[in-house]
């Protein structure tokens, strides 16, 4: 059986070879979405399975998609056609799977978290941040002068950080790490991806027991009012989508500012360029790979495209952010690229939660790293490094670096 | 220029609080836009243009 929660998995599963598979450049969409360029910004797609779905390659397109909330994301009312499932008349929703539900279910259960997350409290973990990335660039300097970034810096990183936020304990970290990454590998069965999620789902449910038995100064501990199935959906999106999201880009981003030598060493000259470094970084790399899908509940016009009820509609992401009607030379990564409204953290009333926990920890942990490995290079030849193309978030599976 | 926040359509990802932090908060319960002021100066218009355009939710009209 497909959850909702496993669907742009299976979705992804689904998307034709051309669309999913990296070709040349690591960090350009697929080849079949740059073929796309130029074409119509919204098109019929073929999925494996036969159905019909509709891919959103433009940058305004895809924001009126994922502005309009008429294209559903709720997946137990209105599956996808990866799942093949039918409608469902559903009363009430008693799960917490808030990113697939829609308003007023999901404005319900996401204004919970909203206060968790504001600019003004990220920032106050920035030295907190700063302090665990230090730490772990002495680590690796103290152990010699080679390492695997990923396991190295940039996936402790923002996973430590979740778990110090949720209540959760780092110590524990091979459980949700490794189950979490099966669960968001379309290589992987439907069996195994849903074996790593009941694993979740148990681990999840024995964290959210003890703190119902000790209640701690956390973000879990903050929600147990909420019904147990609520809580561990919810805890188990945020621990998630709190470390492979950042880990991805921390480690995709340093390899794409070692292959740019030129902006990596503009970024070390002026470091004020940081922050649009990481906008740029995040529009230029949109990790969110083929993942974000709707649903139209009726027959729902986009441009002059008509979006009949029911079809699924793919946002192709990586292309939309490549919009070249949007940006000056979009295949160019340019760390002084002005701020413009990119599709990285999607848009609407879904967009990230976490995005501003995100830009913290990508300013402070590329930014620290930048600075402390000033001779810091890839340890092996660029078209070695092991790259996500199969994973629902893209990245690289290790980045083996050097310094001096 | 005035601005004019919509606090229904408003979901809270503090878009306008980063890029224009003299004009936008938000609040400490629920993350929800605060408007500090109504009327913003003229060096802040160019901000207050690019928050507005960054809201995914458009919660945020200019006039």
């Amino acid at each position: 059986m497909t959850t909702a929660a496993q669907t742009p998995t299976e979705l992804r599963r689904l998307l034709p070879r051309d669309l999913v598979e990296r070709g040349g450049c690591p960090f350009d969409p697929p080849a079949g979405l740059t073929a796309r360029r130029g074409q119509a910004p919204v098109q019929p797609l073929r999925l494996a399975n036969g159905a019909e779905a509709w891919l959103v390659t433009g940058l305004e397109e895809a924001r009126a998609v994922l502005a309009d909330t008429r294209f559903s994301s709720d997946r137990v009312r209105h599956p996808d056609a990866a799942s093949g499932a039918e409608p469902r008349q559903v009363e009430t929703r008693d799960d917490g799977m808030f990113v697939f539900m829609d308003p007023p279910e999901h404005t319900t259960l996401r204004k919970l978290l909203t206060g968790q997350f504001t600019v003004r409290r990220m920032r106050a973990l920035e030295e907190r941040v700063r302090e665990i990335a230090v730490g772990h660039i002495e680590a690796m300097k103290a152990a010699g002068t080679e390492a695997d970034l990923v396991p190295a810096y940039a996936l402790p990183i923002p996973s430590l950080v979740i778990c110090e936020l949720l209540g959760v304990d780092y110590a524990d970290r091979d459980r949700f790490q490794r189950n979490t990454a099966v669960a968001l590998d379309s290589a992987a069965s439907t069996d195994e991806r849903a074996r790593a999620g009941l694993e979740l789902y148990t681990f999840m449910g024995e964290l959210i027991a003890a703190k119902r038995a000790a209640p701690g100064d956390d973000l879990v501990s903050g929600l147990l009012d909420l019904p147990d199935n609520q809580l561990v959906d919810i805890a188990l999106v945020l621990l998630g989508a709190g470390h492979e999201t950042t880990a991805n880009m921390l480690a995709l981003g340093t390899f794409a500012l070692l292959e740019n030598p030129g902006e990596l060493a503009r970024l070390r000259a002026e470091p004020e360029l940081l922050d649009t470094a990481i906008e740029e970084l995040l529009r230029y790399l949109s990790i969110i790979q083929m993942g974000v899908s709707r649903v139209a509940t009726e027959d729902l016009t986009i441009g002059d495209v008509t979006i009949p009820a029911g079809a699924t509609v793919i946002i192709a992401t990586p292309e939309a952010n490549r919009d070249p009607a949007h940006w000056d030379q979009p295949d160019r990564l340019d760390v002084s690229r002005p701020r413009v409204s990119h599709l990285a953290f999607g848009h609407g009333v879904h967009q990230c939660l976490g995005q501003q926990l995100a830009r913290v920890e990508m300013k402070v942990g590329l930014g620290e790293l930048i600075t402390r490995l000033p001779g810091l290079r890839l340890a092996v030849p660029a078209d070695e490094v092991p790259l996500r193309a199969e994973m629902l978030v893209y990245g690289v599976h290790s980045l083996p670096v050097t310094w001096s | 220029m005035k601005v004019t926040v919509d606090h229904e359509r408003c979901c809270s990802s503090g878009q306008c609080a980063l890029i224009a932090p003299e004009v936008f908060d938000q609040n400490e319960h629920d993350g929800a836009v605060v408007l500090l002021q109504p009327e913003p100066a003229p060096g802040l218009h160019a901000a207050v243009e690019d928050a507005a355009d960054h809201c995914p939710c458009s919660a945020i009209s200019l006039s």
